[in-house]
Formats: structure tokens, C-alpha cells, sequence
């Protein structure tokens, strides 16, 4: 089986506040992949070059073991990706405009059936016609979710999507992405500073940390046996940045 | 009050006789204004989305002068363009003075920083991260600057409200490069001034309630688009 991404040599800096540097990194088909770190270590600046939204200073990114960059990936692969932000940026109109806008700039005309499933998956089917302006954070956050589920992503990119939410709505959040990968069979990168989160949904975690991967493993051997002593300091709350 | 009773009272029986005199100067006034509007708000607005989403050496230069045409005198860009369009200008070959072309060049000019200005500060105000967000969901760049400019609708039409209302209610550089010559170039705001300097003011009162009934019409429109395509607005 091959990766479905996969970094090579990447070294990118950053504002100046670190360069992220990772001789290789690779994503399996179907599994849910979590980045884990503190702020400011490069986790979404990673998700970003996952995603060929930025172009990397130095090494390649493979999407199905073919290299591209943000600016020569074609249309239609990058249409078999989504991302979600800590910020749902939605746009100023209703939640039921806001969950077709991927359809419609794809001139799918059909999408209503899809639009609809999407909407019960977050359960926010009784807001479909609400302006997007009046929904709560939460509520916001699973519009944002459904605008991607209801493209049916082979990936779909996750940056801190529960940051800043009340406990419900993390929980359905996080139900959204676990059904998401179980259900729609949707590879999932997860970016979050919330080592529970990752303990919870991820198969596999990372902790990334100054720009480097420290350690990358399987859920329960990244919680029960950290090989680092960076990790397990990370885990015990005792690194200090 | 008495004159501006009569002016009403004139303005009325003007409208409802639909004087040709009258109907032929609105017209004119709508049709000068309307093309200079469209034509600046062609070139207004892809300028205004540029200086809005990019980044570039000299932009501040750029929107300084941008700013400062906001506040353009009329009469200063009448001249200017009087003497480019005299016999003696280096475009009198085009034979456009005194006509309503040279109209339309004068209030494009009026407007177009207007509407770049208020697209610039519409568009800016949309968070950097949405155009990241718009590609990550299929969007190709057309597609991803249509969407802001959408987003930025609001403002788009405030750039219009603010260009139409400053063309149609101007008087100094149509009067210079058209000089108000009757049933060629004469428009609302230069047979105001005519018929003042006349003494006949309850007619010129009366062109002027008329002159204020477009504006109030053409922003009243474009507030009840704007109301229906942005549900933050009353």
C-alpha cells in the first residue's frame, strides 16, 4: 500500500519563528492521523503544506506518490481535499449556501440529497435556511464541517477544529470526524494541542515540536510507551517552551 | 418658503406634463451618469479588488493617490480635461468637446477613485485566511476573487452609491467640458445654475427636487439590493 501523502526533505520557515524540518512523513489511506503540540511549533503551517495551500522552500510533496506544488496541483485533485480552520470563515449567507459552496464552484446541481445528509450529520438541519452571521461558535464550527463532509473528501484537513469550544460541542464534533473516517472512509489529518482529542480519535499521533517530529506512533504506543523523553514530558504536561 | 412652495409646485407639473424639455435634459443627465458609472465601475472595481488582496512595493503610494482622488475638485478635473480636449489639446483631433462624450470622461474620472477606494477598504476588511479556506474547498482563483467580491458586496454597493450620487449632483466639470448648450449637452445640474443666474428660481428649485428625487431613487434601489443580498443589512 502506498501513502496518500507523503513529505520528503522539507525544510520551510516560518515568520521566522521556527523552520519546519522533517526528513519524511507519510499518511495512510483511511487512517486518522493527529499532530499534536504546542502552540507555535509549526502544526498548521505542516497542515498547510499537506494540503498544497503553501509551497514548501525545500522538498517535495507527494500526493499518491506524485509530486506537486501548491501552484501546479490540478484542480481535480485538490478537489478530493478539504480543509477545516479553528476559524469557521463562513461566508455571509445562509448555513444551507454555505454547506453547497463546494458543490457549486465544482457546477454540481444535484448536491441537495448530499447537502442534506451533510446537514444531519452535524444535526443542524433545522438551521438550513439561518444566516450564518447568527449561528453560536459550535454551531459555526459544523457548518464549517459540513461544508467539507458534503464533498465527500478522499482527505479532509482538520486545524484545531474543537479549539475554544464547550464540552457538547467538542463531543459532536468530534462524533462528526470519527464518522467521517468510519463511515465516509475519509483520510483524516487532525491538528490539535489537545492530547486527548488525539488519544481519542487518532490510529496514529505525532508530536511535533520547534519545527521537528519527535516522535511519530501508534495511538495507545505514543500514550503507553513514549520513546522520547520529550513525548513523555509533552504527555505529563512537564515540557517547558 | 413662498419660492421653495412654487419650486415644489413647479416641479410637479413639470413631471406630471412630462415637459420633452424637461424629460430630454433628465435623460441626458441619466445617460452621462449611468455610462460614467458603468465604465468606472469596470475599471473601479477589478483595481479595487487588486489594491484589496495584494501586497506590493509602492501600494501605499498607490492608495495614497487613490484617497486623494476621492477628493478631487471637479472644476480641476474639468479643466484638466477641457485643455486635453481643445483644438489646440493633444486630443482636439477627437472633436469631443463640448459634447457628452467628454462628460462621461470627466465623471468617470469623479468616480473612479471613489469605487476603487470603497472596494479597496470592502474587500480588505475580509479575512486573509477565507481565501486559503475558498481553495482548500475546490475553488479555482476566479472563482475564489468572484467569492470576495460577493463577500464584499455591501461596500461594492456603497462604491456605487457614493460614485452615482457624486456624478449625478455635480455641477463644475460638465459645465466646463460641456458647456450647457441646449438640447445637446445640458444636464440637470448646469440647467440649475442657468436658470438661477436667470432669476427664474422657482424653476431651478424645481430641477433641483428633481435632480434630489433621482439620487433618493437610484440610493433607495441600491439599498433594497443591498438589504436582499446581505442578510447583515436592515
Amino acid at each position: 500500500m502506498n501513502p496518500i501523502l507523503r513529505l520528503d526533505a522539507i525544510r520551510h520557515s516560518y515568520g521566522g519563528h521556527f523552520t519546519l524540518d522533517i526528513p519524511s512523513l507519510a499518511i495512510w489511506p483511511g487512517e486518522v492521523f493527529a499532530v499534536v503540540g504546542p502552540s507555535g511549533a509549526g502544526k498548521s503551517t505542516l497542515l498547510r503544506l499537506l494540503n498544497f495551500l503553501e509551497k514548501p522552500q525545500q522538498g517535495r510533496v507527494y500526493l499518491h506518490e506524485k509530486a506537486y506544488t501548491a501552484s501546479n496541483l490540478p484542480i481535480e485533485l485538490r478537489r478530493r481535499m478539504a480543509a477545516v480552520f479553528q476559524q469557521p470563515l463562513l461566508l455571509n449567507a445562509s448555513v444551507w449556501r454555505n454547506v453547497s459552496y463546494g458543490l457549486r464552484v465544482r457546477g454540481s446541481r444535484n448536491g441537495r440529497d448530499a447537502i442534506q445528509q451533510a446537514l444531519d450529520e452535524v444535526r443542524l438541519t433545522h438551521l438550513a435556511k439561518h444566516p450564518a452571521h447568527r449561528l453560536s461558535g459550535g454551531e459555526a464550527q459544523r457548518v464549517s464541517l459540513a461544508r467539507a463532509l458534503v464533498l465527500n473528501p478522499e482527505v479532509l484537513f482538520l486545524d484545531e477544529p474543537t479549539a475554544n469550544l464547550d464540552p457538547g460541542n467538542v463531543r459532536i464534533i468530534e462524533d462528526i470526524i470519527r464518522q467521517a473516517n468510519q463511515v465516509r472512509g475519509a483520510t483524516v489529518v487532525l491538528v490539535t494541542h489537545n492530547i486527548w482529542q488525539a488519544r481519542r480519535l487518532a490510529h496514529r499521533v505525532a508530536l511535533l515540536f520547534d519545527g521537528e517530529i519527535i516522535e511519530t506512533a501508534a495511538v495507545d504506543d505514543f500514550f503507553q510507551h513514549p520513546q522520547d523523553p520529550r513525548t513523555q514530558a509533552f504527555l505529563t504536561g512537564d515540557l517547558i517552551y | 418658503m413662498e419660492i421653495f412652495l412654487n419650486g415644489l409646485r413647479q416641479a410637479l407639473a413639470l413631471i406630471f406634463s412630462l415637459d420633452p424639455d424637461l424629460l430630454e435634459i433628465v435623460r441626458l443627465s441619466l445617460l452621462v451618469s449611468g455610462l460614467a458609472l458603468v465604465i468606472s465601475a469596470a475599471l473601479g472595481l477589478p483595481a479595487g479588488l487588486f489594491l484589496g488582496l495584494k501586497d506590493f512595493i509602492g501600494k501605499r503610494l498607490v492608495v495614497a493617490l487613490v484617497y486623494t482622488g476621492m477628493g478631487l475638485p471637479p472644476v480641476v478635473v474639468g479643466l484638466t480635461i477641457y485643455l486635453l480636449l481643445s483644438r489646440q489639446g493633444p486630443l482636439g483631433e477627437l472633436g469631443w468637446l463640448f459634447t457628452p462624450r467628454a462628460m462621461i470622461v470627466t465623471q468617470t474620472i469623479l468616480a473612479l477613485p471613489l469605487i476603487i477606494g470603497f472596494t479597496m477598504t470592502a474587500v480588505g476588511a475580509i479575512p486573509p485566511a477565507l481565501i486559503m479556506q475558498l481553495r482548500s474547498l475546490g475553488a479555482t482563483r476566479r472563482q475564489v476573487v468572484l467569492t470576495l467580491l460577493y463577500e464584499a458586496r455591501a461596500g461594492v454597493l456603497a462604491a456605487l452609491v457614493a460614485g452615482f450620487g457624486a456624478i449625478i449632483s455635480e455641477v463644475g466639470s460638465v459645465l466646463i467640458v460641456g458647456g450647457n448648450i441646449e438640447h445637446k449637452t445640458r444636464v440637470l445640474t448646469t440647467a440649475i445654475v442657468l436658470e438661477t443666474r436667470r432669476g427664474n428660481f422657482s424653476l431651478a428649485i424645481a430641477l433641483g427636487i428633481i435632480l434630489l428625487s433621482i439620487t433618493f431613487s437610484a440610493n433607495w434601489l441600491l439599498l433594497h439590493l443591498q438589504g436582499r443580498l446581505d442578510p447583515r443589512h436592515p
